[in-house]
């Protein structure tokens, strides 16, 4: 599925003519390990809503996005814009595109279940530069502080954000001392590694002790093409015919279709 | 207002358990009782304003309706993002509640102010601002957010009754129709008292329309405010609120928009901090025109 789904970004990107690939690329494992085995009742709120077009992949996998809507993306009076709207599909419950935005919402999310004592999942994935935004801090104390450990966040680390890389702009706000210290229970991962990130997901889940869970998924912006490995442009950079074609088939070589 | 809000509230928690409290650290001495009787639905959020409005529209999505409390400009600007994106653009059913709008907060300076709340809220998306004036149709206005079940903004300010001879109405409260009146005044927010003030006594009372406007945005000219402007062909609006997104921006656009003929318009509102100094709340009133006084000058160059 890995490869699969690496395909269909790319196609989809290609006919869009759209950036944002990178992005994508680097955080549509982690979107599998989630939405692939979630149970009902589970909530994912995608904070770094840039990487949209990963979760419309995905979700079109799922059976939530049909073929022919999936086909609008990017275009005129599509429901599929470049960052996830508001109200209008199930499985999208809050539009994002805005960092720090996912992580209160999926705070309050989570409050609200412990409340109503239902057992689900309040999931969301935010990007490592997204942990520069104050609300980051904001929302984990008060998680904490509440008690919520239903809530996990995975956080996409490809070290890269929007004009340079994490370490030398703000340093790695999404450093797990500092997060234990606050009070999560958090785990390191290969973000590429789907059965890694199911055991270390099983594990969050089968903790019942009062601390939010927050997983660090390593990632490498751009994963799977090599042009495009931690490459800052490739945030921001649509392929032509050649480089799509030339993904494409790495894509073919390296991954089980 | 504070202390009767609280006091509706104590009851409209009991009966309906899905609405929850958040407060940003503020409640001494008024949210006391209601914590009590909420239990673990009442929540300090702490001093985090922009997290208190993404974990509201959280849980709303899970079926709760969500009080957001705290000092009025703390409640609005710093989280506009929140309030636009996570609350409105989801139309959630979170209830903003800002204490002290306007000049309210006084002497404790222009962080503590928001005199340009309904003008910086009323253009985003589902969003009803509620401004009472008095504590009669502060009553009608919380009926009306508990009833909407949509994104929410309630100004709470000084708490005086309403004068008799004012009547609630769908808008917030009207004068009864005089065809003899040759003045139509609009009214926003508990400013209102200085107008009734002025007019108390004054001898052109009786040929004076009031109206109490307590809901934007404005969309619409309410029928009994256009017929008194037809009558009379002059106006003034009255608000503690900067003139920008105001009552009296919103009453000169529709004006034009209902072509409606008038001869003079005068709008007083509130004029920020003129030369730096701080004060009081009436201070500040009475450096933006909005006192006694002034309210009564403008009334009588009318006639």
């Amino acid at each position: 599925m890995q490869g699969k789904l690496r395909s269909k970004i790319l196609e989809l990107h290609f006919k869009a003519n759209s950036g944002h690939i990178g992005c994508s690329l680097s955080c549509i494992d982690i979107l599998i390990s989630i939405l692939k085995y979630s149970e009902p009742g589970d909530t994912f709120i995608l904070s770094k809503g840039h990487a949209a077009s990963a979760l419309y992949i995905m979700l079109n996998e799922l059976r939530e996005i049909p073929d022919d809507v999936l086909d609008t993306f990017y275009k005129n009076a599509t429901t599929l814009p470049a960052h996830p709207a508001a109200l209008k599909y199930n499985a999208i419950p809050f539009a994002t595109g805005s960092l720090g935005h996912g992580l209160p919402l999926a705070t309050g999310i989570a409050k609200a279940k412990k409340l109503k004592k239902e057992n689900s999942i309040s999931y969301v994935l935010m990007s490592d530069g997204e942990t520069n935004e104050g609300t980051t801090w904001e929302a984990a104390n008060f998680a904490v502080r509440n008690k919520l450990d239903n809530l996990i966040i995975f956080i996409d680390k490809n070290g890269l954000q929007g004009f340079g890389n994490t370490a030398d702009i703000m340093g790695d706000t999404s450093s797990p001392k500092v997060w234990s210290s606050i009070g999560f229970e958090v785990m390191d991962v290969n973000g590429h590694d789907i059965n890694a990130m199911l055991d270390i997901k099983q594990k969050m889940l089968l903790s019942k002790n009062g601390k939010p869970k927050l997983i660090i998924a390593n990632t490498v912006k751009g994963k799977g093409i090599p042009y495009m490995e931690n490459k800052m442009e490739w945030h921001y950079l649509p392929m032509d015919e050649k480089l799509y074609q030339e993904a494409l088939a790495q894509i073919k070589s390296d991954y089980i279709l | 207002m504070r202390k009767h809000f609280a006091a509706y509230l104590e009851k409209v928690v009991t009966e309906n358990e899905k609405i929850i409290f958040i407060t940003g650290d503020l409640g001494y001495n008024a949210l006391e009782n209601l914590a009590a009787k909420m239990g673990d639905r009442f929540i300090n959020a702490g001093v985090a304003e922009q997290n208190m409005l993404g974990v509201a529209a959280g849980m709303a999505s899970q079926g709760y309706e969500v009080i957001c409390y705290s000092i009025a400009p703390f409640v609005v600007y710093r989280c506009l993002e929140q309030i636009r994106n996570d609350v409105c653009f989801h139309n959630m059913p979170v209830y903003i509640v800002g204490n002290g709008g306007g000049y309210g907060y006084g002497i404790m300076g222009a962080s503590h102010h928001a005199i340009e709340d309904i003008g910086t809220l009323s253009g985003l998306p589902n969003m009803r601002c509620y401004v009472p004036a008095f504590i009669e149709d502060m009553k009608s206005c919380l009926d009306e957010m508990f009833a909407s079940k949509g994104p929410s903004y309630f100004r709470l300010g000084l708490g005086k009754n309403m004068p008799d001879y004012l009547m609630l109405n769908n808008n917030g409260a009207s004068s009864p129709v005089n065809a003899l009146a040759e003045l139509t005044i609009i009214v926003q927010s508990p400013v209102a008292n200085n107008l009734i003030a002025a007019l108390n006594g004054n001898a052109h009372q009786s040929k004076v329309d009031i109206f109490i406007v307590n809901k934007m945005p404005l969309a619409n000219l309410p029928s009994d405010i256009a017929a008194s402007i037809k009558r009379t062909k002059k106006v003034i609006t009255i608000e503690e609120h900067v003139a920008i997104g105001g009552v009296g921006s919103a009453v000169s656009f529709l004006v034009h928009e209902h072509s409606l003929v008038i001869n003079k318009f005068v709008s007083l509102h509130a004029k920020g901090y003129p030369g730096e100094l701080y004060g009081s709340q009436s201070y500040h009133q009475q450096l933006s025109g909005l006192d006694k006084e002034n309210i009564s000058k403008i009334i009588n160059s009318y006639f």
